[in-house]
């Protein structure tokens, strides 16, 4: 058993595990933060950014000031963003069996696995999982198509080139891998090789192996899973939350008695506590709003957003919001709106019960019928009508590089009143407010990061107890910036086997049984046997038939009929098959008792030497020896194969057969 | 205990590999007595039915599908968990609740369940998402697969073990206006109870039954008649009202079309928020357009029914037994301009099932006598499995054998005989308080050591092994723990030790020539003659066959003779008897 980690980013990973015969990619996620290499996608021509000077050696050379940006003090590609892939030499993507996928942020990568390197097989996951992984797909194909660039940099890539670069493009880890945005067409075609799944269905791969998605608690149809044989089972823990709040709890007694735990996905903030964040967003938003500025939260057009508009669906009216607007833009805004209300299944109790009075399980609804939040496409067309200041807008992309984000960080960057306010973990504020630098507008940083943290964590491995944790490496020390922080490191026994990108690890447990089915009529003709008090034995003589990975055990097949009356032509027609098993055979010969029977069965003249190991047992009359010792009878006896045959029979007395 | 040969009142206890669950818990719609619910003392006479049943199931939301569940948990007493979909828990309580209200507000009903217990039924009821497999206790295991019948309708595959029976409930084979079409895997049930009210019709395309009930809705409204349409609220209403709303736009209508109930907006939200249950295209497009949005259907005042002029009213209920609908037909009986359409299935005994069998004067109640003269209709628009669509269920699943329920008798022959020819399994329609036993046979599964498993199946590779191989093993049973090891793990395992009994024969021969030389002719004579086994020349002068060691050695007195020693172990001993005796009969003479 292996598991190929074809991805180093501990929240997005992409492993692959190889267990019986079958080849399981674990997650597909995509690593964005790549982008934060390159300048904004503005949706409006920016004169700031077209005068950006371009970046020159240090000896003057001005060679790919064309590709390569300055803006205070670093320097951006200026071309089409790109993402960093898993890896895709380590392992022949086009073996793999099945992807399972945990949470619609971790199958970002999917158009690239499926549609370019020879995949045949089926990809799982649950229904919002799939349908808002399309929005979120979608949202990002159109964020970068709609602005389309003509220049695309590919010199500073080359690794003579990078080398001269200023961190942290120096350091930008396979560049000559990154790969452009994917289109529409190939999101359609990935999509349409997932299956959907529902929590604890039982999937079975090949009849080898079966998987069992478990609901994690992170986000709506987000889930766990369960890979499992017989006898064998590994838990995949991915992005799980102990936190109430939309999503339908975490299923945390079904990982029990696992082989292997693959731990991933937990918070990217360990430090941060998502309820005083989100009390935090609150009052900043309040201030700011009061104070006539606006606000901008970059989001993703789906998760948190739905916690933030109740949370705010309570707080405005207390806060002496009500008249301010909010505003929701997103080429998916409205589907992402809509989507929420009709997976009352996967929801937590609360919000499942108001579906049974009938009410829709989010009060984001009421938000807009009583014209509180709009929700618009994009900044284009009916927004640009209806946009009244002070607002608050939620708009993507988190990463600030492109999305309709670009267009208020432009225009809102120069006042102090403004206030922007991130709460999407996923990229560094710092390196993302990067390009536009200087800012007059206020900085918030309240990261709401409702994944599970260390505390969390090791209550949940003392509580399930796997036999061996695997995690990427990065949750076996301390975070950099907080080196003498040893509690924010996955703390068990025996500890965590780490990866790291590109790794191959032997999960270390052995295989030992499998299941086998016994057919009734040789269950009905099996002799068990008490050999110990509560252990009973018995022999099976069976034919073997395996289809489908399934195996079953059948009564042998009734002796041939001798052909009689024919003559046989050959020798070899009579060679006896030596397939036909014995048992093997234990215990020992008690010598006078044997001599008894011996006597009994009318041999005479009987004389018994010792030796060494035991005692030789002469049939001075019939020339034959039986040697006995404590595990071994040999019988030497000539010409006289009816005496032979005697002497087994009564020898076998003695023994058990096995 | 219902639903055996008889539509109403589904009701069926299967007891599998010593579980028992009972298969919803309905009432009939044709009796007011005893019988329009179950006799739960077939179950258990003495004891708790808690202590008896494993689980309750609930196929949907149809009142002759749960109408009895609070009067079983709560007037009966049963306190186990309750299984039905998101759906179906979210709309049985409403309809309960009205079931109720009819009962002992109208018919002035002692001694029938109250709203409270509808509540606390409602609390002992489990939720079960689609395909998700709930493990009920350590043995039995149920899944719900898509039905389509009504919004939320499930079919369950009950399971412990290797047994496993499949229940359809009510189920719809071809996807309609708002539902998709039932879907179950090969899951190769050892028993499949189907319901079967369509047993012997197989209805024409979908699309001639639409077209043929949109033209007699208009014309009839352009003639100026009313048109009755009895449905219930929740189900195939919402499929007619997306038909004529479609083709109200189309052809620009403005005859007004009214809903009964006040149910039905509630009815209609309950379809938007769970719209993952209904078809394909509406999930689609339902964030353009939301189909359960209607713009050309409102909502029905009782005055509205002596309206001059045309309309279209959906009345509940569906059978014209009680309520609005049978309010509004005696309204409208008189008038030979009018028309009643019966959408679906009438159970007997019910206004519905009098007319449709061509009852024209109705004995009504205080001894009136009603004459119709309207128009009466009837399309098959409830959504059952026609006798197509259950045989390719049948087809879908590959039971081992099949149970019809919910149907007529005679109709139920008619099929079972036809799934008796068509799949060669036996198929059974037992009558209520009738108890069909079916022998199983589960096979034992137990885990085999990869070791030997792995052996074995190499073997089985290799080109020689064309002829049955027999797999040679011992079994250990210890608690409940079975494990089937190779004789020698076995052994080591319980520490014992192997006992070798071993065989050694003398074959004097005739020969002057030198032992190496008798050996190397021993060896050419067994290599030609037993083609297929492993024969071997050591350096050391011996052959081996196998495991069976050959000798060749000096006669101690006789330079004449040579002695061949051939010596096996018990596990060799048919190949090793053989190679004495055919060591007896001489070796060939060699060719010179």
């Amino acid at each position: 058993m292996k598991l190929y980690c074809l991805s180093g980013h501990p929240t997005l990973p992409c492993n692959i595990l190889k267990f019986k015969s079958t080849t399981i990619m674990l997650d597909c996620g995509l690593d964005m933060t790549s982008t934060l290499n390159f300048l904004p996608l503005p949706l409006v021509q920016s004169p700031r950014l077209c005068n950006l000077p371009g970046w020159s050696l240090k000896d003057g050379n001005a060679f790919l000031d064309k590709e390569l940006k300055e803006c205070s003090g670093h320097v951006f590609v200026d071309s089409v963003p790109e993402f960093c892939l898993p890896e895709t030499e380590l392992i022949d993507l086009s073996t793999v069996d099945v992807i399972l996928i945990s949470n619609y942020h971790c199958m970002m990568a999917l158009p690239y696995i499926t549609e370019h390197t020879g995949f045949t097989g089926t990809v799982y996951a649950t229904e919002p999982t799939v349908q808002i992984g399309r929005l979120l797909m979608e949202e990002l194909v159109n964020f970068i198509e709609r602005v389309p660039k003509a220049q695309s940099a590919s010199l500073w890539k080359n690794k003579d080139i990078q080398r001269l670069l200023p961190s942290p493009l120096k350091d930008a880890v396979e560049v000559s891998t990154w790969r452009r945005c994917y289109t529409m067409q190939e999101v359609n075609s990935a999509l349409s090789k997932i299956q959907l799944v529902g929590y604890s269905q039982k999937i079975e791969l090949f009849g080898a192996v079966q998987v069992t998605p478990l609901s994690s608690g992170y986000a709506l149809g987000s889930s766990n899973w369960i890979i499992q044989s017989h006898y064998e089972k590994v838990s995949y823990v991915s992005g799980s939350s102990l936190l109430t709040t939309h999503p339908q709890p975490m299923d945390q007694t079904s990982l029990k008695n696992s082989d292997v735990l693959v731990l991933t996905g937990l918070t990217q903030i360990p430090t941060a506590n998502p309820d005083g964040m989100v009390g935090e967003f609150c009052s900043n938003l309040a201030l700011t709003v009061r104070n006539g500025g606006n606000v901008l939260v970059p989001c993703y057009p789906s998760g948190v957003i739905y916690d933030l508009l109740e949370c705010l669906y309570q707080y405005i009216d207390s806060a002496g919001l009500s008249s301010i607007p909010f505003y929701f833009i997103s080429p998916v805004a409205n589907s992402s709106l809509e989507f929420s209300q009709i997976f009352a299944e996967w929801l937590c109790h609360n919000k499942q019960s108001k579906v049974y009075l009938p009410e829709p399980p989010f009060p984001h609804a009421e938000l807009i019928q009583t014209n509180k939040l709009k929700h618009y496409p994009s900044i284009h067309g009916d927004f640009s009508n209806d946009f009244r200041q002070p607002c608050v807008v939620f708009t993507g992309h988190p990463s600030l590089r492109f999305g309709d984000v670009v267009h208020f960080m432009e225009l809102w960057g120069k006042s102090s009143l403004n206030t922007v306010i991130f709460t999407e973990p996923d990229f560094s504020y710092l390196e993302a407010l990067a390009p536009y630098q200087p800012l007059a507008m206020k900085c918030i940083y309240c990261p709401i990061d409702t994944r599970l943290n260390f505390i969390q964590v090791s209550k949940l491995l003392k509580e399930v107890q796997p036999l061996h944790v695997v995690c990427p490496e990065q949750y076996t020390q301390p975070p950099p910036a907080q080196s003498h922080r040893m509690d924010l490191m996955i703390d068990c026994q025996p500890p965590p086997m780490s990866y790291r990108r590109a790794e191959v690890l032997a999960l270390p447990f052995k295989r030992r049984y499998e299941k086998i089915e016994i057919m009734p009529e040789l269950a009905d003709s099996l002799v068990p046997m008490e050999i110990k008090p509560g252990i009973s034995l018995a022999t099976v003589s069976a034919v073997l038939h395996t289809k489908d990975n399934k195996h079953v055990l059948q009564p042998p097949p009734r002796p041939a009929q001798p052909t009689s009356g024919k003559k046989r032509k050959r020798v070899s027609d009579d060679v006896p098959d030596c397939q036909v098993l014995k048992p093997l055979l234990s215990g020992s010969i008690p010598v006078e008792q044997f001599v008894q029977t011996l006597e009994k069965h009318g041999f005479s003249d009987i004389k018994v030497e010792d030796t060494a190991k035991g005692h030789i047992v002469l049939l001075q009359e019939a020339e034959t020896l039986i040697q006995i010792e404590e595990d071994s009878t040999h019988i030497i006896c000539d010409n006289d194969e009816m005496l032979r045959v005697r002497l087994r029979d009564l020898v076998l007395k003695f023994l058990q057969k096995f | 205990m219902g639903a055996g040969q008889d539509v109403g009142r589904s009701c069926i206890l299967v007891s599998i590999a010593g579980k028992n669950v009972m298969l919803d818990c309905g009432m009939h719609m044709g009796f007011n007595d005893d019988r329009r619910f179950p006799d739960f003392s077939y179950i258990t006479q003495n004891g708790r039915l808690t202590d008896f049943l494993d689980c309750v199931i609930i196929s949907h939301f149809h009142l002759d599908h749960c109408g009895a569940l609070p009067y079983f948990s709560e007037m009966v007493g049963y306190d186990g968990p309750i299984y039905m979909t998101h759906p179906t828990q979210a709309i049985c309580p409403i309809l309960l609740e009205d079931y109720r209200k009819i009962a002992v507000d109208k018919k002035g009903e002692a001694n029938f369940f109250t709203s409270q217990m509808i509540k606390d039924c409602m609390k002992k009821v489990v939720a079960v998402h689609l395909h998700q497999t709930v493990q009920v206790d350590d043995e039995l295991e149920i899944k719900a697969y898509y039905a389509g019948h009504v919004l939320g309708a499930a079919m369950f595959q009950i399971k412990v073990g290797s047994e496993s029976v499949v229940y359809t409930g009510d189920y719809n084979m071809t996807p309609d206006r708002h539902l998709g079409a039932a879907w179950v895997d090969k899951c190769r049930p050892s028993l499949l109870i189907s319901e079967s009210t369509y047993a012997t019709t197989i209805r024409d395309s979908k699309r001639c039954r639409e077209r043929d009930f949109l033209k007699k809705v208009h014309e009839t409204v352009e003639r100026g008649g009313k048109v009755l349409i009895p449905v219930f609220a929740l189900g195939r209403a919402q499929e007619l009202c997306i038909l004529l709303e479609t083709f109200w736009e189309r052809m620009n209508l403005k005859v007004p079309i009214y809903f009964s109930t006040g149910l039905t907006e509630k009815a209609n939200h309950y379809y938007k928020l769970f719209i993952t249950w209904t078809n394909q295209k509406i999930r689609k497009t339902f964030v353009q357009r939301n189909m359960f949005e209607f713009k050309h259907i409102k909502a029905f005042d009782r005055a509205f029914a002596d309206n001059p002029g045309p309309m279209v009213v959906f009345a509940t209920p569906g059978m014209l037994h009680a309520g609005q609908s049978l309010q509004i037909f005696r309204k409208w009986a008189g008038n030979e301009k009018n028309m009643v359409i019966m959408p679906g299935y009438c159970v007997q005994g019910t206004v519905g099932h009098k007319i449709l069998s061509g009852q024209r004067k109705l004995e009504m109640e205080g001894r009136q006598v009603l004459e119709v003269k309207m128009q009466v209709e009837y399309m098959s628009f409830s959504a059952h499995a026609d006798a197509k669509g259950i045989m390719q269920l049948v087809g879908q699943a590959e039971p081992d054998s099949v149970l019809l329920v919910h149907g007529e008798a005679k109709k139920m022959e008619f099929l079972r005989q036809k799934i008796e020819q068509e799949f060669r399994v036996s198929c059974y329609m037992p009558a209520n308080g009738e108890t069909v036993t079916l022998p199983t046979s589960p096979s034992i599964p137990v885990g085999i050591s990869l070791g030997l498993l792995k052996r074995e199946m190499a073997q089985g590779l290799l080109p020689e092994a064309k002829k049955l191989r027999l797999l040679h093993g011992t079994l250990i049973m210890k608690d409940s723990s079975f494990r089937l090891v190779s004789s020698e793990q076995a052994l080591k395992e319980l520490g014992l030790a192997e006992h070798q009994l071993r065989f050694t024969c003398r074959v004097h021969l005739q020969d002057t020539r030198k032992e190496q030389e008798m050996a190397l002719r021993v060896y050419s004579h067994l290599k030609s003659t037993l083609q297929g086994h492993c024969v071997q020349h050591l350096p050391d002068g011996s052959v081996t066959v196998e495991s069976i060691l050959i000798q060749a050695a000096a006669h101690s007195e006789d330079p004449g003779t040579k002695v061949l020693l051939v010596s096996w172990t018990y596990q060799d001993e048919e190949l090793g008897s053989f190679l004495t005796a055919l060591l007896k009969k001489g070796l060939p003479q060699t060719p010179s």
